[in-house]
């Protein structure tokens, strides 16, 4: 599966990296919000000013993803959540709460539903194509591009938009601080969109070898499944990682495992230094190792000193979640 | 040709019942669950008629045999989860049973929902507004969409695969639509597919503020309709292919035949008038089954009440059917809405009506929104030689998704 179009919204600046470069800065902002590009070349200004923040970016990325694969309208949109519209939600609750279930509106309501952003790009686009939306934990975002995957070999020659967006709000910044998340890495947000279909283009990125999710797996498992996915690749070895490893994780053991059973002496790059942490971090990644396959611009000193071929996204959580991403130059 | 995906297995929990017997027994006697608000707390309760499970939370708990703070959501999911496992024959010990015949299987959890633990944060949200530091966080634990279908996968003792959907009403169609694609791709060998949603004053007061619930018994699909019911509860399946379904030598008798999930693209809660995206779902279904419109021989609507899902969905039945219509009707005459788990229950009726060849009546219709005598089923209805269902389900955000079931 080739992505032939791809499009970040990061409280690091990379919506213009294909022009501008990334000025790679360590996100320091407790609550890191995402560096919003200007909307206006790609969007009503009018229907911009509507939109909440998982709104905007996720359908501005969306577009954009499509516009560099020059394809109109998608035959599937497929979008991963792990908090849904956290913004609207929050202010739904709040006036239900203070106005006493009386006198409400309801745009914040029908804002707050869980696929809006695949149903705004679908409304936007005018595209009655298969639309779903996938909201498990730290999985959202793999279980989208799992489906693209699969749509795509049940549709030969079809193209799919997937990727996925989640907000961080001053309600959710709170609950998750008491929940002790952000105790040693930044809170995150960010949208990302992949165009993705079976062959490379002339717009292509990078190619996603193997996508995998595992659910509270034994060490042994997750250290098997590691080995496998980076053993036929002996001549080709991972070139990079790209870890969703915190500062001071609770994990570090476990990353350290996988770094080793992916090979030796692999660079590893935190991503989440830049993103922050939430559970769909693992898109900013894609777009990222993606980024970095197609313009062979690692900073020096963080990957290998030949242009990378194949890098390796893994992340996990304090719930069990593990997933492996995959991507190969082409 | 498509390979076939059975119905193994069912569960069911509604208003009109706590089991899949309980809701077909009420189904057959035209009982509706529908009435006063009884369980939710909300200043609404003498305004609007809603379709309540008829058990308090510690009752669920009770019947779940779970302790500690559980959504509503979770517990209904996990009691109509367990139900569709243990009539599949695939619960032991308290659990999934994982080994047949010395095999371990791979099972997947496919949940879907709209509200998730809502029910437990906006008790816990009056307390937080007024200090950001107040509240237990226990309340707040399960409000992500995916910790409700962790916690029911943790029940279950499903660790293999646990997705969640979230898209609006059709949102257990979708996962039905993805459990038997996984299982076509051979991904897993069964997934338990469908949705839970427990009734909350968000989705209550949403609900009102669009103007669209009906202050008496809804009316689903008559000219003179008012709005929707909200209702509440859970339905799972359990969906097996070809090869699994020889391994447990089960003798299915309904397969899923068809499905298909288009967009409406028309508005963020409003449906077309030309019921595009309905359209599209119900052809999509038909085309992949490789039958006729004419085999149809009845549609269980989305059938919601609202002026605008009854016309649109009208309308392109319409389009679809010419005016050679099939039987129809909503089951949300008795249900209500049960917004994420509709779809799931309404396959598992549409799965009933083909076993038993019956056609279970929508309640309180006078004037059919489609007039041609007999289409609307008011009756409860014996019939022959139904070999062919569909079962529609449309969401917010113009997802609307069919499935298509025939008797095996």
């Amino acid at each position: 599966m080739f992505i032939n179009g791809a499009s970040a919204i990061s409280p690091l600046p990379v919506f213009d990296a294909l022009t501008k470069g990334i000025n790679f800065e360590f996100l320091t902002a407790a609550k890191g919000r995402v560096a919003e590009p200007d909307y206006s070349n790609l969007i009503d200004p009018k229907l911009i000013r509507r939109m909440s923040r998982i709104i905007r970016m996720g359908v501005v990325t969306a577009l954009d993803a499509l516009k560099q694969a020059a394809i109109a309208n998608p035959d599937a949109i497929l979008t991963g959540t792990a908090f849904g519209c956290l913004e609207d939600t929050g202010v739904f609750l709040k006036r239900l709460v203070e106005n006493k279930e009386e006198m409400l509106t309801p745009t914040a309501f029908i804002q707050s539903t869980h696929n809006t952003v695949g149903a705004q790009v679908a409304l936007l686009l005018k595209c009655h194509s298969y639309n779903n939306t996938y909201v498990q934990r730290a999985h959202s975002f793999e279980l989208s591009l799992l489906d693209a995957q699969l749509w795509l070999t049940e549709h030969a020659g079809q193209a799919v938009l997937v990727g996925a967006a989640d907000e961080l709000t001053d309600y959710s910044y709170s609950l998750l601080e008491r929940f002790g998340t952000f105790k040693h890495q930044c809170g995150g947000e960010g949208a990302a969109y992949f165009l993705v279909q079976s062959a490379a283009s002339a717009s292509s990125w990078a190619e996603i070898e193997t996508i995998h999710t595992l659910y509270q797996p034994t060490e042994e498992e997750l250290l098997e499944l590691v080995r496998s996915i980076s053993a036929p690749a002996k001549e080709q070895p991972v070139d990079l990682i790209l870890s969703g490893e915190e500062n001071h994780d609770e994990k570090a053991h476990l990353y350290m495992n996988v770094k080793a059973a992916a090979g030796d002496n692999i660079p590893v790059v935190n991503y989440k230094q830049f993103c922050g942490t939430y559970p769909t971090a693992s898109a900013f990644a894609c777009w990222l190792g993606a980024y970095w396959l197609k313009t062979g611009t690692i900073p020096a000193g963080w990957g290998p000193v030949m242009p990378a071929k194949r890098i390796l996204i893994y992340q996990t959580d304090n719930l069990g979640y593990h997933s492996l991403i995959l991507l190969k130059a082409c | 040709m498509q390979q076939a995906i059975y119905l193994a297995g069912r569960g069911a929990i509604s208003c009109i019942g706590n089991n899949v017997a309980e809701n077909i027994a009420a189904l057959r006697e035209g009982s509706a669950g529908l009435g006063p608000i009884r369980y939710l707390s909300t200043v609404h309760a003498a305004s609007f008629p809603v379709g309540e499970v008829k058990a308090t939370n510690t009752e669920l708990a009770q019947m779940a045999g779970w302790s500690g703070t559980n959504s509503r959501t979770s517990l209904l999911g996990f009691i109509a989860a367990r139900e569709a496992l243990q009539n599949a024959g695939l619960w032991e010990n308290d659990r999934v049973k994982q080994q047949i015949n010395g095999k371990r299987l791979r099972i997947g959890l496919i949940s879907s929902t709209t509200v998730a633990g809502m029910d437990l944060t906006e008790n816990f949200f009056p307390a937080f507004l007024e200090n950001a530091a107040a509240g237990k966080l226990r309340y707040v634990r399960q409000h992500e969409a995916g910790a409700t279908t962790e916690r029911i996968a943790a029940g279950l003792g499903i660790k293999d695969y646990l997705n969640t959907i979230s898209t609006a009403c059709s949102s257990s169609a979708n996962a039905i639509m993805l459990g038997a694609r996984l299982l076509k791709a051979g991904q897993l060998d069964i997934v338990l597919a469908g949705g839970t949603d427990a009734l909350s004053k968000f989705t209550l007061n949403g609900f009102n503020t669009l103007m669209i619930l009906d202050q008496q018994l809804c009316q689903p699909f008559d000219k003179q309709r008012r709005g929707l019911n909200l209702g509440e509860g859970a339905g799972f399946l359990v969906l097996v292919n070809e090869k699994t379904a020889a391994l447990l030598g089960g003798n299915y008798t309904v397969k899923l035949a068809g499905y298909a999930n288009a967009n409406d693209a028309h508005h963020q809660t409003a449906s077309s008038p030309d019921g595009t995206g309905s359209y599209l779902a119900m052809k999509g279904a038909l085309e992949m089954a490789g039958v006729e419109p004419a085999a149809i021989g009845y549609i269980n609507l989305h059938g919601t009440g609202t002026q605008n899902n009854d016309s649109s969905e009208s309308t392109a039945i319409q389009r679809l059917f010419g005016d050679r219509f099939p039987a129809m009707s909503t089951t949300k005459s008795y249900t209500g809405h049960t917004l994420a788990a509709c779809g799931a229950l309404e396959a598992i009726y549409s799965a009933v009506s083909l076993e038993e060849q019956v056609l279970f009546p929508s309640l309180r219709v006078q004037q059919p929104v489609i007039e041609e005598p007999g289409v609307v089923v008011t009756q409860l209805r014996q019939v022959t030689g139904l070999r062919h269902v569909l079962s529609n389900s449309f969401g917010f955000g113009g997802n609307c998704s069919s499935l298509f079931f025939s008797l095996t």
